[in-house]
């Protein structure tokens, strides 16, 4: 199994012999898993390999039936899910959206609007946004409790094949600038691989995880997502992702 | 002034719509119709006990209403069915509720009073208590307001932000218990749901933030309260049910009025 030796760092976030019970089912079992201060670290795996449950696992959301999951105390997480359903009842402006749950003062929002490419939407209501506004909206969230961590849900599942790469493009810039960790499970492989120091390739365990270009390469890897070459693979997400164009995230 | 019935009961009226109006936006909000029902529909039964039992009737209703929400709450994070679930604990507890006030012996128990409310004959000490819980509501509500939000909103964000969401849950689980215990008396069992509800949705047509929502939940079920006191004098109609038709109707004019503004921004 192919892995990256270890840093002397201490990680930031790290699981120890991992599993976790979904009802009565194991959803993830064995899974140790840790994340360097500034690392990007990406989670691929088919649908129903258990890589929300992973992700909730590491926010505390379910808890684990076996092994644990150790937080570097004080440890800043800024989440971005994968979406978020705003309930129509409840009037929701952008600027106070960010403003959840620590208030901000009106030039941060206005500051942190414009890092993420939405520069003229604090005022609009989160329910008028497009699904891509609302994504770097999310992200723009996360970014204000200075994170050490970004994590990321299938954070560009509602975007097309340009959306998805500028919102990478963003995430990468982001981190270079703040120098937080990201860890996201994505199913755009080939562009989220390109970014990535490690990829963890999950199915219920961890089948296998290293660089990019060894996992790709690896043949649990290969035995999970086929022997598409990178080109191909991305053209076949394109087909796909034209069932969601990028439209307004009314719920 | 206190001495005056109707002062006392402008005033009870108030007070109830002051609490009831924040926590009925978390009830919309949350999508807990059902839920502030069941709970409502539970404090029948806590008359019955606090009658039988010669408990204080504030107490029983409070006791049984936790415990309805509790039980509610547990089953919710089961897995089961919530519409069903709902529909089954709030009827049941009613019937339950009607049933045991009927086995009290040597007590002429005014049943319309409970179901409907009667909050004409609100007492000093009434208001005492429903200045009490009141109170406790809009304190506990202010206390945790962004921690709430955020919980109501995603409890994923918040569980990344260092919130609980249980315990978000509970504290709106207790503050609809003491809503409900202290309404009883003014809009009755069976309409205690439409005050938290009917004034929040109605301050949904007009308000652009939470905040301005649960501030204007709390002026129009004032209004409702003011409206149908009114309506109830004038006409001797039942004060709960007037108090809820006003509401109505102001629901009904704000829904209006937004629509057409709608349209005119479209046209």
């Amino acid at each position: 199994m192919p892995r990256l030796p270890r840093g002397k760092r201490m990680s930031l976030i790290a699981t120890e012999h991992l599993a976790v019970r979904l009802g009565g089912r194991e959803v993830l079992h064995h899974i140790d898993l840790s994340v360097a201060p500034g690392e990007i670290v990406t989670i691929v795996g088919p649908n129903g390999s258990g890589k929300s449950t992973l992700l909730r696992a590491l926010l505390g959301v379910v808890a684990p039936s076996k092994g644990r999951v150790t937080r570097q105390p004080g440890l800043r997480i800024g989440y971005v899910p994968q979406k978020l359903h705003i309930d129509p009842t409840m009037p929701l402006p952008v600027a106070r959206f960010l403003s959840l749950p620590d208030r901000q003062s009106n030039a941060r929002i206005g500051e942190v609007l414009a890092r993420v490419g939405v520069p003229d939407v604090a005022g609009q209501d989160m329910t008028t946004l497009s699904g891509g506004q609302f994504q770097r909206v999310l992200l723009a969230r996360a970014l204000l409790s200075h994170p050490d961590i970004l994590i990321l849900d299938e954070a560009t599942a509602g975007l097309d094949q340009p959306g998805t790469a500028a919102f990478y493009r963003l995430i990468e810039d982001v981190r270079r600038e703040l120098g937080c960790a990201v860890l996201s499970v994505s199913h755009d492989l080939h562009v989220v691989m390109s970014a990535s120091d490690r990829v963890i390739c999950l199915n219920g365990h961890i089948c296998c995880s290293g660089a990019p270009h060894v996992v790709r390469a690896a043949p649990e890897y290969r035995a999970l997502f086929g022997y598409g070459t990178g080109g191909a693979l991305a053209l076949y997400q394109h087909e796909h992702d034209h069932e969601h164009e990028d439209h307004a995230h009314a719920g | 002034m206190l001495d005056d019935f109707l002062m006392r009961a402008l005033i009870a009226g108030l007070m109830v719509a002051l609490a009831a109006g924040p926590l009925g936006c978390f009830v919309v909000w949350r999508r807990m119709a059902y839920f502030g029902d069941a709970t409502a529909h539970a404090a029948i039964l806590g008359v019955a006990l606090a009658l039988g039992f010669a408990l204080n009737l504030y107490v029983g209703i409070i006791l049984v209403a936790l415990a309805m929400a509790m039980t509610v709450a547990a089953l919710a994070g089961r897995g089961w069915a919530m519409d069903t679930t709902l529909g089954v604990l709030a009827h049941s507890a009613l019937a339950c509720g009607l049933v045991a006030v009927s086995y009290l012996p040597g007590v002429r128990v005014d049943l319309t009073s409970y179901l409907f409310g009667d909050i004409l004959a609100v007492t000093r000490a009434d208001l005492a208590v429903i200045a009490l819980g009141a109170g406790a509501v809009l304190a506990l509500l202010a206390w945790r307001w962004r921690a709430l939000l955020t919980a109501t909103l995603s409890e994923d964000l918040a569980h990344a932000a260092g919130i609980n969401p249980a315990r978000e849950r509970l504290v709106l689980t207790v503050a609809l218990a003491i809503v409900v215990a202290v309404s009883l008396k003014i809009v009755g069992a069976l309409l205690i749901a439409a005050m938290l509800i009917i004034p929040a949705a109605a301050a949904r047509n007009v308000a652009r933030t939470p905040e301005a929502m649960a501030v204007g939940a709390i002026a129009l079920g004032a209004l409702s309260v003011w409206g149908g006191l009114q309506l109830s004098l004038l006409q001797d109609t039942p004060s709960g049910p007037s108090i809820v038709v006003v509401a109505a109707g102001l629901f009904l004019a704000t829904t209006l009025g937004r629509v057409a503004l709608q349209k005119r921004s479209t046209r």
